[in-house]
């Protein structure tokens, strides 16, 4: 382990080592404060745009391909149909498949108790009450914020060199994958160095998000502009038509949400509050296993 | 109590503070979010990316066409939205009369005001295409229409110099309390060549449930922003005399002025 290098710059020693049984403990700078101040905007943003653009879908809770509504074969939907029962049954459709989803999708409780048909339900709607013109002012004044932090971020992660240095794909970490692969199997906690690094399937998870999930949510979501098409023909034509971009657009934002889930279970599980503290202050304890027959 | 048991009972107590601490930050946010929502000053703050997003589109896309699509696309049934069956007075009579007493007015900062039956808008120079109608709710449907180009009629009737919008006036009472609906586009919009005054909707006259007998097709803005049984067409300086001042019927619900996305 010792024989990789490591880099002085970008992990410096932010604190004093400690020494007991486990090994060395030492404290460093895991993340600078410009992707520290950006990671936590980036979060605000993914929040206000997710619970605004489902205010927005719950217009016109339907999903479809091609570019025009086929309003009788949606891809996705949420209905609300009267059940066995005579009550008003909430039922997701994807394809063909039905299923009932009544107080989540389709029908549920408003926050006076009243059963309303609605897509998505009052507590995962920014506003919470229906309201298609406030959900299109959250969701367009928070993609800007995005859009801009997110341009800041690649500009930053350019010039200080992050992107070549922690995020980029080595030749080492193609190599590792499978061993990557077992080591999250076992639930292997990196020591010493290694933990200071972004591991090959880490890097994989945020390279996607970065360079693929979120340039497609941003032209998707821009190709739903009836003014922006006349310029964005040629993307629409790739994609299938407007209302395939919607479609994928919100594919897009189910794949924003499992990436945030997966990744604040790794949080989680790789020590919640070394990792909090790692993007709050900045600073991170490493364990630096002491080497048999080495004395402390 | 043993260590372990007094390690557990931690553990479990612990995990509920944790667990409604997370919920209790879960509601505080939405219930925060509704709160700004209310906060007419914050709802402002947000609409700073209005005229953002108008100018940044407006200079990406210059006066490029919106797509025009084969006619064999065009979707079976053209949805209508809003008022499909305007039931005032004036409308009604009309209506009635097959529309033959119809005269679109177009009038305001122009040297000539004009009066226009169906006929006389059918005799002028006409284009037909074939566009994706996006409503703001979502969907989208494609129709072919044909009308006149609203810069031949602005053209006819001649600006006068302080001429900057053009309130749409309709029939309608959406609201039904008494008002009409209306819109307004400034003159990029309404000089575009796709701003059309379509009398005719896939080869027939425009069907009432789609704004018979006319209605502006403005293509690359959302439905909202292209009003249906207009009845005046008025050239103006400003909109904020008209309506709640705010440029439109939807508009003066808190629906954006640009409307293009």
């Amino acid at each position: 382990m010792s024989s990789i290098p490591r880099v002085e710059t970008d992990v410096a020693t932010a604190g004093g080592a400690r020494v007991d049984g486990h090994g060395e403990w030492r404290t460093v700078l895991r993340h600078r404060l410009p992707l520290r101040l950006m990671h936590w905007i980036n979060l605000l943003c993914m929040l206000a745009l997710l619970g605004s653009g489902l205010q927005i879908f719950n217009a016109h809770p339907a999903l479809y391909w091609g570019p025009a509504s086929t309003f009788d074969d949606p891809v996705f939907a949420t209905i609300a149909a009267p059940g066995a029962d005579g009550k008003a049954h909430g039922i997701t459709t994807i394809a063909d498949a039905r299923f009932d989803t009544t107080d989540v999708l389709g029908v549920s409780k408003r926050a006076d108790g009243m059963r309303v048909k609605r897509g998505f339900p009052e507590w995962a709607t920014i506003p919470g009450p229906r309201s298609l013109a406030l959900g299109r002012r959250w969701h367009f004044f928070f993609a800007w914020l995005w859009v801009i932090n997110g341009a800041c971020y690649l500009l930053w992660s350019l010039a200080s060199r992050h992107l070549a240095r922690d995020l980029a794909m080595q030749r080492r970490d193609w190599r590792s994958i499978p061993a990557s692969i077992v080591e999250h199997l076992r639930f292997h906690h990196p020591v010493g160095d290694e933990a200071t690094r972004y591991n090959p399937l880490q890097k994989l998870a945020y390279l996607a998000v970065i360079f693929m999930l979120a340039p497609l949510a941003v032209l998707t979501g821009l190709s739903m502009s009836p003014q922006m098409d006349s310029l964005l023909g040629w993307w629409l034509q790739l994609v299938g038509g407007r209302q395939s971009a919607r479609t994928i657009h919100f594919v897009v934002m189910s794949l924003f949400v499992l990436f945030t889930v997966v990744h604040v279970l790794m949080v989680v599980y790789a020590g919640p509050i070394n990792e909090m503290r790692s993007m709050i202050s900045g600073r991170f304890r490493v364990r630096y296993p002491q080497r048999r027959g080495e004395r402390p | 109590m043993t260590d372990r048991s007094r390690d557990a009972t931690f553990a479990t107590s612990r995990r509920r503070l944790l667990r409604a601490a997370i919920a209790g930050a879960g509601v505080g946010l939405l219930a925060g979010c509704d709160r700004l929502s209310s906060s007419a000053r914050f709802v402002g703050v947000l609409g700073v990316a209005e005229p953002l997003s108008m100018r940044v589109q407006r200079g990406l896309t210059g006066d490029r066409l919106a797509a025009e699509y084969p006619e064999s696309m065009i979707t079976p049934v053209f949805r209508p939205n809003g008022s499909t069956s305007p039931q005032t007075p004036e409308y009604l009579a009309l209506k009635a009369d097959g529309f033959r007493g119809f005269r679109l007015q177009v009038a305001g900062l122009v040297e000539r005001p004009l009066e226009l039956s169906l006929d006389a808008l059918r005799s002028l120079p006409t284009r037909t295409q074939v566009t994706r109608h996006d409503c703001v709710e979502g969907w989208s449907v494609i129709g072919k229409w044909s009308g006149v180009p609203l810069s031949h009629l602005l053209d006819l009737a001649r600006l006068k110099p302080g001429a900057r919008y053009v309130v749409f006036h309709c029939f309608d009472d959406i609201a039904g309390d008494g008002s009409r609906y209306y819109e307004s586009v400034d003159l990029l919009d309404a000089y575009h060549p796709q701003t059309i005054v379509a009398h005719s909707l896939n080869g027939s006259p425009v069907p009432v449930a789609n704004g018979a007998p006319v209605r502006l097709r403005i293509e690359r803005k959302l439905g909202y922003k292209q009003p249906k049984y207009v009845r005046l067409i008025e050239v103006v300086n400003g909109y904020g005399a008209f309506g709640g001042g705010r440029g439109g019927y939807w508009e003066d619900q808190g629906y954006d002025w640009y409307g293009g996305i």
